[in-house]
């Protein structure tokens, strides 16, 4: 039994069930973070951990109380919301204490309280100020502030970062992190945002339409995709997804995929059990940073494949460029150094890193697991 | 501070100001006239309103008009002046604006903030209310205010106002809360705030603007309602219908002196009210609560 349960849990609106069968426990001091596009529940889900909307069945329970039912207050819980909803008429140090000041504690703690977190968040200057004459990156360590203060069992996160310009959205990550690390907190965290997921989290769950589609360590979610939906979700660019054919020579089964010139070529898996799908169609996921030019391939590797084929068109983004080619017939990505030197319109020798690829069902685009 | 001064879609030429001041002073003149009028002739005896001029100042100057419109005028039977039926209107005035527009300001909350099944259908049937015309709900009105023991009295006044003023205070309310973030009341509700708390902490207290047009509104209406008074006021009439007495009394000389000095007297609390509460008509109280 974890610290945060939740066990089973479905929301339905009417006839409309919106959340299936949500299962999920989470250890004290977790960062969870519930990623997906927007719809996929994943705000509802945090709104009934929070108690703000009520659970249609199943458990959540706080350090084993189960808590359905039970009032947002009364759960020791604080939530951290995506506009800060911070009282306009009040002070900042009002602000931060008006929870604890709803639970009846005195004063005097109140400021010891106010003040420690105040200097843990270095808004020390600001608490006389009012919500209004503050900026954005201020509001938000405020709203930050006020969940801290009340020293709850979990903290509950509903897109924190999106209001904020993409600067200061990484400098808050940052810190948000660098707080996780330093009070060992226990956080459930929404975004729809897969970079926030992959940095900030100890575990995702990646959700879509209801349902989660994956949960697991970032490397997990990273590397080992539950489904198709997963793969290409996170990440950018994209996982590339490409329809092949399983073909077995001397034992050890290979991709067969179509070059940009119609040309057949070969691509040599590091997953055995592919040999059961002889003769059948997959598709097989590759990152774009698996495709690189020989010389920027992983070393440590123990299966690069090397496949001539023509360059569509290059981006240099600085510290990488992407490369464009067609494979199988789909238009695929390339990450490479920035010094590669593919160029548009011609041949060029890339290097495919197979033991990173990954192979899915084509019907029900689920991973084939080795 | 060049954005300041050019704060008009168009730049205006030195004919074009004068033009436009013009037209305004003329307009300004037009609306005044009435009122200079009033003052003018509330300021005279009697003798040099019915011997001449309206729109000449008064020659002697005299506060005797004021005196006898406040205190001494035949008012119906009784030579009592204006005083107590003044005293009737503030009686019935303020707790019938304070209780409509805290109820006002409760409807909005609960419908905003606190959605129920059905909470369309009573707004609905709230803002309904609206569009009742008065004549219709008198004689129904007369015989509820008769069982409840409250006819003829200022209590039944109040009632009858703040029954007729709940449609109005929610619309403005509501509309207004409706566009108050709700993420607020939710961090309110996990800060362990309660249902009146939160109403009280967090609502009301960035409410300032909607409140004074509430208040503008019903006492407005509350003061200048005749209709109501004259049918259920009893002995005690307001202001409203006590003036009408005044104005109306068909026995001996016109005093059009003291019926000026009278209609002023009755229109001052309005006239204040705007320009106390317009102050505090201030925008951007909500600023900075959320992202903008």
């Amino acid at each position: 039994m974890g610290f945060l349960d939740i066990r089973n849990v479905t929301k339905s609106y009417g006839a409309v069930e919106v959340l299936h069968r949500v299962d999920i426990s989470v250890e004290e001091g977790e960062f969870l973070v519930l990623v997906g596009p927007s719809g996929c529940g994943k705000s509802t889900l945090l709104n009934m951990i929070a108690g703000l909307e009520a659970i249609s069945s199943g458990d959540i329970a706080i350090k084993g109380r189960v808590v359905n039912g039970v009032h947002p207050s009364k759960r020791n819980i604080a939530m951290v919301f995506q506009s800060y909803a911070l009282y306009p008429n009040m002070t900042v140090g009002q602000n931060m204490t008006f929870g604890l000041e709803m639970h009846g504690v005195p004063k005097p703690e109140r400021d010891t309280a106010l003040r420690d977190v105040a200097k843990l968040l270095q808004i020390e200057n600001l608490l006389d100020r009012k919500p209004g004459q503050l900026s954005g990156g201020q509001r938000q360590r405020v709203a930050m502030g006020r969940a801290l203060v009340r020293n709850p069992d979990v903290f509950l996160f509903d897109e924190p970062l999106s209001n904020l310009d993409a600067k200061l959205r990484v400098d808050m990550r940052t810190e948000i992190k660098k707080l996780h690390e330093k009070l060992k907190t226990t956080i459930v965290y929404v975004t729809h945002d897969q970079i926030e997921a992959m940095t900030l989290s100890t575990r995702i769950a990646v959700m879509y339409q209801g349902y989660v589609q994956q949960l697991g360590t970032p490397k997990e979610i990273y590397d080992t995709p539950a489904n198709v939906y997963v793969a290409t979700f996170m990440g950018s660019p994209a996982m590339n997804v490409i329809p092949a054919r399983v073909v077995v020579k001397d034992a050890v089964p290979h991709a067969q995929i179509k070059d940009a010139h119609g040309v057949e070529q070969t691509l040599r898996f590091s997953q055995p059990n592919l040999v059961e799908w002889n003769g059948k169609d997959i598709l097989l996921g590759i990152r774009p940073e698996s495709i690189t030019d020989p010389d920027g391939a992983d070393r440590n590797s123990k299966n690069i494949v090397p496949l001539r084929n023509l360059v569509g068109i290059t981006e240099p983004a600085g510290a990488d460029t992407f490369v464009a080619m067609e494979l199988g017939g789909k238009d695929i990505v390339a990450r490479m150094r920035a010094d590669a030197n593919a160029m548009s319109g011609r041949d060029f020798d890339f290097a495919i890193n197979m033991e990173k690829a990954v192979a899915f069902d084509p019907a029900t685009e689920m991973r084939i697991k080795p | 501070m060049a954005a300041v001064e050019q704060d008009t879609a168009v730049r205006t030429g030195g004919l074009t100001r004068i033009f436009i001041y013009g037209i305004l002073l003329i307009f300004m003149l037009f609306y005044m006239m009435p009122l200079f009028v009033m003052v003018a002739n509330s300021l005279k005896p009697l003798p040099e309103i019915t011997g001449g001029n309206m729109m000449a100042l008064p020659q002697v100057w005299t506060l005797e008009p004021w005196r006898q419109a406040w205190s001494a005028a035949q008012i119906g039977v009784e030579p009592t002046g204006l005083k107590p039926y003044f005293l009737n209107s503030i009686l019935m005035v303020v707790p019938a604006v304070l209780i409509s527009t805290i109820l006002g300001a409760l409807n909005g909350y609960v419908l905003t903030k606190w959605s129920f099944r059905g909470d369309k259908i009573i707004f609905g049937l709230l803002l309904f209310s609206c569009f009742i015309p008065f004549q219709i709900v008198l004689i129904p009105m007369a015989t509820v205010l008769g069982k409840i023991g409250l006819a003829g009295s200022i209590p039944g006044l109040v009632l009858v106002h703040v029954v007729y003023g709940i449609g109005f205070s929610t619309l403005y309310f509501r509309n207004y809360y409706s566009s108050f973030p709700t993420e607020l009341v939710r961090a309110a509700m996990i800060d362990g705030a309660g249902f009146f708390r939160i109403f009280w902490r967090i609502m009301l207290p960035v409410s300032g603007p909607i409140i004074v047009v509430t208040v503008i509104w019903q006492f407005t209406n509350i003061w200048n309602d005749f209709l109501f008074g004259a049918s259920f006021g009893g002995q005690s009439q307001p202001m409203t219908v006590a003036l009408n007495n005044l104005v109306q009394s068909s026995t001996g000389v016109k005093e059009y002196n003291v019926h000026f000095a009278g209609a002023i007297l009755a229109a001052l609390p309005t006239l204040i009210v705007y320009i106390v509460a317009g102050r505090f008509f201030v925008r951007g109280l909500m600023a900075g609560s959320v992202k903008g």
